[in-house]
């Protein structure tokens, strides 16, 4: 069958089960959009070409399947490269096709051209510059393959106009569709070494103080449930980092939250006095860790991740293990079994106990706003969090309104955490939330946004309104870049500098309104309720609400950047005297 | 969580990275990779992000055209360098690598220089240059255009002699080597 090549990439597209693609067109790519209106995947029409790329990444969160997006050549190249960036911090499939000028004219400094596949090397898994419309179905193989297996990663493949423009002879090609794909350097390992899954397992008998540190490996691996079946055979408590909130239920005894650097007490604390860390799919972020030769100094490692160069890159592990998550663990679980457990493990009552105490002294807590203060956020977050349904999707941007909403979001589900980690990109939340609507239109989806970084990507409620993705955004709006405050206030003696934004300019209501959402304004603790009711009742477009918060208020616990990890700052209002307990003689 | 604050704890941020030189930082990597546009770009662009240098590289392809072998002689510390060699093995393009070290390789490398030598020098230049594999590969009234052939200690070696000549232009080709045949198997 003769197709030209931009039929040919939408076909392959489809034929990689691709329900939507996110983009916005423009000269280079236009060949390729013209087959678009022909074929079943869903196109979305976004307002900026980042909105694209976050909503493939929000879209990949909720689903676990590869977002695609699709923009042209130069500045909408160049506006997709933090979401790419943002993509492979955070290890999310994802496949970006950008336009590019005619083979002919590389490198001729021709109208909008840019070096794509130059400047997104250093932040996709791999790029591709396809040069002949024969490679193209093979290529979109294997950008699929190499996005969705062993570390997932962003992709982007660089198509030349000439290649897929039907009035042009090079388009010109014989359609194939590749049953298997060739990549000889890439062969990632998804079973682990027995031998390394046997020690592993006997430090795990052995150990007195063992704790599970879950990261978002495990929600790549699809391994929430054999981690469960781990942590429940076991009877080890388990930290879950920022990119694994939901990978194991915040509402199971076993469960201590999230550690770094605004974790929980005793998350934090659990780690750092443990003998045995059980890292799983979690690669010693310094946010986790911070002051690296302070952190967890008694503990032994073991550590399993499918990207062998993440074993050692940090930490040396006890036990490395190379391998998917969820295959590991369940060898894991077998290993231990046949050493004997759980009746056999290590008696690790004092431990279990000593982790109760923290609990109970140290839980989250926060002082209450008095009559005619601005709103807690933490207390916005409850009653959202109360009134929205227990599988509810939550977006956040990047600040303090993201750290609360971690902390006071109850994760009971995996996937239900849509969120940038790794590289911490103000306005992720509004793009993200909508490309996870789009991949899961059965559920809520709350996007928890701050001030700042509703600026960033607004525009794109523009694009939700037009295509009625009806997702919901509660703006904690503290008129400030809280966080960059926080840090001011705390570390640069009060001495604030550029972080001040104004509560009302914009208006959030109006601006709301005028881009086709259903906008509130919330000021007072009782209309919170009422509030959040009111936006969970509309179905049919999206809805913003503008909740005045205290910008005084911070985010606590806090170890300082670079502080040991036995630094754990609390709120003096809520935790006066704050005993930490130092290393074990 | 999401100011850059300059205090990142990760080993990888290569403390003792940049700037320091000396023998013992060299390490000779021998990686197969596949012959495509692009290929050498992704492997150099991954010590430059880091900090390293890369001292020598030499790339042709071997005897499957498909194929190129990279030989370079990277200032990395022996301590990042497995890490180095791990996320060179995650480039999709890189098919194999590994590290020899000297006594498990033969290496050679080739050096080419113009020395400003007269005719009337040449006897001299003849002489010492004797111990080695050379040759003049062109002459005029005022240089000499000459190629060593030798392991990358006896470069160095001739290229302390020719310096007495006076050295106008020098370009070594950088080592390549393959493992010793008692080291293949
Ligand atoms: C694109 C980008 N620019 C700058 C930063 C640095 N930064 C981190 S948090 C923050 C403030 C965010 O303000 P806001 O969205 O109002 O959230 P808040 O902290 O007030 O909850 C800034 C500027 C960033 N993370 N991303
Ligand atoms: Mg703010």
């Amino acid at each position: 069958m003769q197709l030209n090549g931009g039929q040919a990439l939408i076909k392959a597209l489809e034929l990689e089960g691709v329900e939507v693609i996110f983009g916005l067109p423009g000269g280079a790519i236009l060949p390729v959009y013209d087959p678009i209106i022909d074929s079943p995947i869903r196109h979305v029409l976004v307002r900026h070409e980042q909105g694209a790329g976050h909503m493939a990444e929000g879209y990949a969160h909720a689903t676990g399947r590869p977002g695609v997006a699709m923009v042209t050549s130069g500045p909408a190249a160049t506006n997709i490269v933090t979401p790419l960036c943002d993509a492979y911090m955070d290890s999310i499939p994802m496949v970006m096709i950008t336009g590019q000028v005619p083979t002919t004219a590389l490198g001729t400094d021709a109208f909008q051209e840019c070096d794509t596949t130059g400047i997104t090397m250093p932040v996709t898994k791999h790029n591709f510059l396809v040069t002949s419309a024969a490679d193209i179905p093979r290529v979109i193989r294997e950008a699929f393959h190499i996005a969705t297996t062993g570390r997932p990663g962003p992709v982007l493949v660089d198509i030349p106009k000439d290649i897929v423009d039907p009035k042009n002879p090079k388009s010109a090609m014989e359609w194939y569709w590749p049953e298997t794909v060739d990549l000889p350097g890439y062969n990632p390992r998804t079973t682990g070494d027995p031998a390394a899954i046997r020690h592993a397992a006997e430090l795990i008998m052995a150990a007195e103080r063992p704790v599970i540190y879950a990261g978002g490996g495990i929600l790549k691996a699809r391994a929430a449930e054999v981690l469960l079946e781990l942590a429940e055979m076991t009877d080890i408590r388990v930290v879950t980092t920022l990119m694994a909130r939901g990978a194991f239920p915040d509402d199971h005894p076993l469960c201590l939250g999230m550690p770094g650097m605004h974790g929980n007490f005793t998350a934090i604390t659990a780690m750092q006095r443990s003998d045995l860390l059980i890292a799983l799919g979690s690669r010693f972020d310094d946010r986790v860790t911070g002051k690296l030769d302070g952190f967890a100094p008694d503990a032994k490692v073991i550590h399993v991740d499918i990207d062998p160069a993440e074993l050692g890159k940090v930490r040396r592990p006890d036990a490395g293990i190379a391998g998917d998550c969820r295959l590991v663990i369940e060898e894991l679980v077998e290993a231990l079994r046949e050493l004997g457990a759980p009746d056999a493990l290590t008696d690790s009552t004092d431990w279990k106990s000593t982790i109760s105490g923290w609990q109970e002294t140290h839980p989250l807590a926060y002082v209450p706003s008095e009559p005619g203060d601005l709103l807690k956020p933490q207390y916005v977050l409850e009653q959202l969090r109360e009134l929205c349904p227990d599988d509810t999707i939550v977006a956040s941007g990047v600040g303090q309104h993201q750290m609360w909403t971690s902390q006071y979001w109850k994760f009971n589900h995996p996937y239900t955490w849509v969120n940038s980690g790794g590289l911490g990109t103000m306005g992720f939340a509004v793009p993200a939330a909508i490309g996870a609507k789009v991949g899961r239109p059965d559920r809520m989806v709350w996007a928890v946004d701050g001030d700042g970084c509703f600026q960033m990507t607004a525009q794109e409620l523009v694009t939700a309104a037009a295509e009625r993705i009806p997702v919901k955004i509660a703006i904690l709006n503290n008129a400030y870049l809280g966080m960059v405050r926080q840090w001011q206030e705390m570390f640069y003696e009060e001495r604030y500098s550029e972080v001040y934004l104004s509560p009302d300019l914009p208006d959030y209501k109006m601006w709301a309104e005028a881009m086709g959402c259903v906008g509130m304004r919330v000021e007072s603790p009782e209309e919170v309720g009422p509030a959040i009711e009111k936006a969970n009742a509309i179905n049919d477009r999206p809805v913003v609400i503008d909740f005045r918060t205290d910008a005084s208020e911070k985010v606590f616990p806090m170890v300082a950047a670079g502080a040991n990890n036995d630094e754990v700052m609390t709120d003096e209002r809520t935790q006066p005297a704050l005993d930490i307990p130092r290393r074990r003689p | 969580m999401s100011i850059d604050d300059g205090h990142a704890t990760s080993p990888s941020a290569n403390p003792d990275g940049v700037g320091t030189t000396g023998a013992v930082r060299h390490h000779l990597l021998s990686v197969l990779v596949e012959n495509r546009p692009g290929v050498l770009t992704r492997v150099a662009g991954l010590f430059a992000r880091r900090g390293y240098n890369i001292h020598s590289l030499a790339v042709a392809p071997t005897e499957d055209p498909a194929v190129s072998r990279i030989s370079m002689v990277v200032d990395v510390a022996s301590s990042p360098l497995p890490q180095m060699m791990m996320q060179l093995d995650k480039l999709i393009n890189v098919l194999e690598i590994s590290e020899l070290s000297p006594a498990m390789a033969v290496e050679r490398e080739v050096l080419l220089a113009t020395v400003g030598a007269g005719p009337d020098a040449l006897g001299e230049l003849d002489e010492a240059l004797a111990g080695f594999d050379s040759r003049v590969l062109d002459s005029d009234d005022s240089a000499v255009t000459v190629s060593v052939l030798g392991t990358p200690e006896q470069i160095d070696d001739a290229e302390v002699l020719l310096a007495a000549f006076g050295l106008l232009a020098v370009q070594r080709s950088g080592r390549v080597a393959l493992s010793t045949l008692s080291a293949q198997d």
